[in-house]
């Protein structure tokens, strides 16, 4: 039942042939499956209790919580050995209003720790293995919710992305992962990386749950300034499939096989699948259309993000000292201890990270990195604006291929696979809507499109997702492991 | 060595009264218990974010109005990140790139002569948490994170530890009449950073400059001038200007001397950026006009009001200003018509005298201006003496009850036997014919003589006083 959508579930529910209590319990017993074998969790909630079945639709049914958002009373870590031991006082916005429609918790699903990571491999409790083939990753930071809903063991988790993290494991996944516009979703207790780019979101194995979850989720709150009232806004009843005459872009640069040395035959393949992919949006009548972005621009996209995100991130951390909370050092002062803590809490990646942010922000830096890296990001941004102006959305390739293998986790890329590899940071330097849904195999694992609309613009890149998922067979799969 | 003249820049912060903090909505009130104001933002929980508070940013405006600031087009808000205990979020939020007003100039009095003073710039900020240091631990409370904090800087504006003083009075008295702040020292709600240095009296270029950190009070801030100052000018006249370092230093207000705490080479990166959780907003025009037209009429137009157009001397009207409660109360004396100085000197002697020794404010004196232009009346229209005024001032305090009442039981009674003399002969005057019959064995018209007395009186007239001279004159 739990491989089911959320409107079939809910209607099972309805109709008596499943209760909210067998969900949960065959939830956690899946959870403990699944952590068994891909590692997926932090927390599982055991004492998990059913609720009422209402009219909401996400009532009575079990559902996943990224580990970087607060949840009162339950155990959050941000993967991190800086809060293994946090337990929040409050719970965010967020999951609190789909507590309040009687959604239930089951489980905090692993990230890359504090979800700076684009791997899944570096929570303090191991890597999440990809469910198609435990040799690969999930990508992430967003793994373990990825890893879960794929596996079947609820119809949906939530994730935070702040460059792909929500957008890429799921792909890698073969579901669908989508961010709305930034500030639909409160962000109040989501654990920040770089606020300015950090989006909440969800994971889902079809663009309808993607958008019922959105619609319990959203609501201006008066504890976050960047949200907004999206009361007007109903995503699941907007979806159509009546998409003629939306046009799409996609980037040349991107997406041209010959712009490739020596490509490789996973490239290959992802790069031909696409172009079939684009094949059935003409097909569905939208115009698909090929348009020439600077490659250098292009190539420039992951320092922007690497200086802009590292530079919140150095800020945004600093809370960490173990003097409020997570475990304290015993050292005699106040320095010592902050140090102590900082030290033995941040695994080396993420003290990397820290470092290259206080690099970039130092009074004599600033304008060389951080300032350079915002012109940068509003350039790129206001070149999407431009071809938004003409366009409903972009559509392109998620990276380079299929998940890679965890020991190849630290493997550099050229700049031009840089870039594959990278757009999807364009997403949230706009605060664009942003949806990623699978469009077929590479030697027999999932790979995904991406398809990012101007802000505010989320239930139309939402309906031109629905209508291509419509024409795959993709919605809705759950995980086979690769022989 | 030539005569030096001083050079001194103020940074004063100031606690902000507001129902909630500037970013929380934690109370903003003083609590003795310790970590009881507190929502989870104040104790940077991972997650929480910040939600700036309106009427904060309004009083904000204000003040960068008062001192004629020129304010920025948006509102946004930085961060100032450095490691410390008291600081929960690693991070101060505060303003860098637009500080809610820059290059303003206000006038201060300074020895009854008007000076201007260069202000640099005005932000809102947050406070820190209060660390309590003990001997072997340090305490937090949290209360205090949160608080909002206005930072006023001056330019190196002043040239003694009295015109710094003078300037921080001044503020002080503005942030009371505005309502915008208590600026109670006592509870240190003032702080000042002082920066002092000296320089040859023609010079062109200043000395070097020494910043003092965390004065905690007017007379600390006095005092902090005047010794560095001081250890300057002698380190200068011993040949040895070059020990005067760019350094930071704190006031050691026990010991009354200044000490070093890092030199400018270890000067904190504090890694400026814009806070991405508040988004800029438009300062609207409409907002502006409400916030200009709620600015009262501040001390030092009042003070030179009153001197001016109402006679008073420098000093009545220093001591009118110093609360604005005081003033509005003698600016209803004027409304009703009572003489300025009448008006002032009450206020400034039987009125103060009272309010400070009943610790009252004036505002909850039952001594109203309407019944002070009652009780000057009657001193005018000789009703009453000035010393009988006074007994009735105090009486109708006592007895919360209206002047008129004291006048006619008591005082009323006219009981100044020169007075009725005059009015008796003045009745035997014109009363010949009764007189004569009186003298002649009609002895109950004393009765008659003494109905013209009351009659004439209005019935003031002290009735023994008035048959005792009766029967002297008609006897």
């Amino acid at each position: 039942m739990l491989e089911k959508s959320i409107t079939e579930i809910h209607e099972a529910l309805k109709s008596g042939s499943t209760t909210s209590k067998e969900l949960i319990i065959e939830s956690i017993k899946k959870s403990h499956e699944v952590q068994d074998k891909y590692n997926a969790f932090v927390t599982i909630c055991d004492e998990a209790k059913e609720t009422e079945v209402t009219e909401e639709l996400v009532s009575g049914i079990p559902f996943g919580v990224k580990d970087n958002y607060s949840t009162k009373d339950v155990l959050t870590t941000g993967s991190s050995n800086a809060l293994k031991n946090y337990v929040p006082i409050y719970t965010a916005t967020v999951v609190e209003n789909l507590f309040n429609k009687g959604a239930v918790m089951v489980n905090k699903t692993v990230l890359d720790e504090f979800a700076m990571g684009g791997t899944g491999t570096t929570g303090h409790t191991g890597a999440v293995l990809n469910p198609w083939d435990r040799t690969r990753m999930c990508a992430g930071s967003s793994a373990g919710s990825a890893c879960a809903v794929a596996s079947g063991v609820y119809p949906y988790a939530l994730g935070s992305d702040t460059g792909d993290s929500i957008r890429k494991p799921a792909a890698y996944c073969g579901i669908v992962g989508y961010k709305p516009t930034y500030g639909m979703l409160s962000r109040y207790g989501l654990f920040p990386f770089a606020s300015s780019l950090d989006h909440a979101g969800v994971l889902t194995r079809s663009v309808e749950d993607a958008a019922i979850v959105v619609d319990a989720m959203k609501g201006i709150d008066s504890n976050d300034m960047t949200s907004w009232d999206s009361s007007e806004i109903k995503l699941s009843s907007s979806l159509t499939d009546s998409v003629q005459n939306k046009k799409l872009f996609y980037i040349k640069e991107l997406c041209d096989i010959n712009n490739y040395t020596n490509p490789s035959e996973e490239l290959k393949t992802h790069l031909k699948n696409f172009h079939d992919t684009l094949n059935l949006c003409r097909d569905l009548g939208m115009e698909v259309c090929e348009e020439s972005v600077d490659q250098k621009i292009l190539n420039a996209i992951d320092s922007v993000y690497t200086v802009i995100s590292c530079a919140e991130a150095t800020s945004n951390l600093s809370n960490l000292t173990g003097i409020i909370f997570g475990p304290r050092s015993d050292a005699q002062n106040v320095q010592d201890m902050m140090r102590e803590h900082r030290t033995k809490g941040f695994s080396p990646l993420i003290k990397r990270r820290l470092v290259i942010g206080s690099y970039v922000l130092q009074s004599e830096n600033q304008d060389r990195y951080f300032r350079n890296a915002q012109k940068l990001r509003r350039l790129i941004v206001n070149i999407m604006k431009d071809f938004f102006a003409k366009y409903d959305g972009l559509i392109l390739p998620v990276g380079d291929g299929p998940a890679p293998l965890i020991n190849d986790a630290n493997d550099k890329l050229d700049l031009k696979m840089s870039a594959l590899n990278s757009h999807l940071d364009i997403g949230n330097f706009g605060g664009f809507p942003s949806i990623t849904i699978p469009n077929g195999f590479v030697n027999g694992l999932p790979v995904g499109i991406n398809i990012t609309g101007n802000c505010y613009k989320d239930a139309n890149v939402l309906s031109i997702a629905y209508s291509l998922e419509s024409k795959m067979s993709f919605k809705g799969q759950i995980a086979k492991e690769r022989m | 060595m030539k005569k030096q003249i001083a050079v001194i820049g103020l940074e004063m912060h100031c606690e902000l009264i507001s129902n909630s903090k500037v970013f929380s909505s934690a109370k903003n009130e003083y609590n003795e218990t310790p970590n009881s104001n507190i929502v989870p933002l104040d104790l940077a929980l991972p997650g929480t974010l910040p939600v700036v508070n309106k009427k904060c940013v309004g009083d904000a405006l204000k003040m960068s109005m008062i001192l004629n600031c020129k304010m920025p087009e948006y509102m946004y808000f930085d961060r100032k990140n450095y490691y410390y205990p008291d600081l929960p979020k690693g991070y101060q939020i505060t303003q860098m790139t637009e500080p809610v007003g820059i290059d303003g100039e206000i006038e201060i009095e300074v020895d009854e002569k008007l000076i201007p003073v260069k202000i640099h710039d005005i932000h809102l900020e947050e406070d820190t948490a209060n660390l309590d240091h003990y001997f072997d631990t340090t305490t937090i409370d949290y209360n205090r994170a949160g608080v909002p904090l206005l930072e006023l800087v001056t330019e190196p504006a002043f040239h003694s530890a009295s015109e710094a003083v003078a300037f921080i009075e001044h503020i002080i008295n503005i942030y009371r009449y505005t309502g915008i702040s208590d600026a109670d020292t006592k509870r240190g709600q003032v702080r000042c950073d002082v920066n002092v240095s000296i320089m040859d009296e023609d010079a062109t270029e200043f000395g070097t400059k020494v910043e003092v950190k965390g004065v905690n009070s007017i007379s600390g801030v006095f005092d902090t001038i005047n010794y560095e100052i001081k250890r300057q000018t002698e380190l200068k006249s011993q040949g040895k200007y070059n020990e005067v370092e760019q350094e930071t230093r704190r006031w050691d207000e026990e010991k009354q001397i200044t000490i070093r705490m890092r030199s400018k080479v270890d000067a904190i990166d504090y890694k400026y950026f814009v806070e991405p959780n508040i988004p800029k907003f438009k300062i609207d025009a409409n907002w502006i006009e409400d916030l200009k037209k709620s600015i009262p009429r501040l001390h030092l137009e009042r003070k030179y009001d009153y001197i001016n157009n109402y006679g008073l001397s420098n000093y009545d009207a220093g001591v009118l200003v110093k609360d604005i409660n005081i003033a509005n109360y003698f600016e209803e004396c004027l409304e009703l018509n009572i003489d300025a100085k009448m008006a002032a000197n009450w206020i400034t002697t039987q009125i103060l005298g009272y309010i400070n020794k009943a610790e009252i404010s004036i505002n909850d004196l039952f001594f109203t201006p309407k019944r002070l232009a009652d009780l000057i009346n009657l001193i005018n229209k000789g009703t009453i003496s000035s010393k009988q005024a006074k007994d009735i001032f105090m009486k109708v305090i006592e007895n919360k009850k209206e002047v008129m009442e004291f006048v006619s039981k008591d005082n009323a009674q006219i009981s100044d036997s020169e007075e009725l003399t005059k009015i008796i002969d003045s009745i035997i005057g014109n009363n010949p014919d009764n007189v004569e019959a009186y003298k002649n064995g009609k002895t109950n018209l004393f009765d008659f003589f003494v109905g013209q007395v009351m009659k004439e009186t209005k019935g003031k007239a002290n009735p023994v006083l008035t048959k005792e001279i009766l029967n002297k004159k008609l006897n």
